[in-house]
């Protein structure tokens, strides 16, 4: 799965992207932030408040509830602010 | 329909120029220029950078423009968006959209701006004069904004 992460999710992870083998267990988006929850203080750091993130699965906006595949291109980024 | 997103400035006369030439069904041009800011929340800002997602940006705007052209009779629409560092009273984006009579332009035009603000992936990193830096929040105001829009129907020309 690639996982892009933009603004201070970016920051705070230490990296904008990323090639990463899923656990068979993570089904969903709620599923993927656990697990990347556990895969080192930056990510506890920013995923610590999901509602603060807003995420997008193959460049459409998704809820936790969405289901994510394998060969997926998921986001994770803080409310937009362009305009 | 028409969507730029770059890090170099426009010419919003050239650009309004370009989307109405040769169209003689247009009897109207509304637009919207977002600039830089020198203050914001009470601090002095001396620059910004944005940061947009590449490839979602596009598909996002392209997506807002069609849904313009969905609700209201457009003869062209444009958006042109920048990212990268810019500095106050620099551009940052122009909405322009044409149509046979004014109304359908100034709220197609309204809405797109609205829409944009809440839809598409950029973010805004402001640096202040003390050389601090901080992302900018996302406004309870902008979302209520878009939700107008979420609640109207389909207007008429």
């Amino acid at each position: 799965m690639r996982i892009l992460y933009f603004a201070w999710v970016r920051q705070r992870i230490g990296i904008d992207e990323e090639e990463v083998a899923v656990p068979e267990s993570v089904r969903d988006v709620a599923g993927l932030l656990d697990w990347l929850k556990t895969r080192g203080p930056g990510f506890e750091e920013a995923l610590r408040d999901p509602s603060a993130v807003r995420i997008a699965v193959n460049r459409e906006f998704a809820q936790s509830d969405a289901a994510l595949s394998p060969d997926d291109e998921v986001a994770l980024f803080p409310p937009v602010t362009g305009g | 329909m028409t969507v730029k997103v770059q890090r170099e400035d426009f010419d919003p006369g050239r650009e309004i120029e370009a989307l109405t030439a040769r169209n003689r069904a247009v009897g109207g041009v509304a637009s919207f220029i977002g600039l830089v800011r020198d203050m914001a929340d009470g601090r002095t800002v001396g620059a910004m950078t944005l940061e947009h997602y590449p490839g979602m940006t596009e598909k996002m705007l392209a997506e807002i423009e069609a849904e313009a052209q969905a609700r209201w009779p457009l003869e062209a629409s444009l958006i042109v968006h920048r990212y990268g560092r810019l500095e106050p009273g620099d551009r940052i984006v122009l909405v322009a959209t044409a149509s046979a009579h004014r109304q359908a332009a100034l709220e197609a035009c309204h809405f797109l701006i609205d829409w944009l603000k809440t839809e598409a992936p950029f973010w805004k990193l402001e640096e202040t004069d003390d050389g601090a830096e901080r992302w900018v929040d996302a406004r309870a105001s902008d979302d209520a904004a878009a939700a107008h829009w979420r609640r109207t129907e389909k207007p008429t020309d």
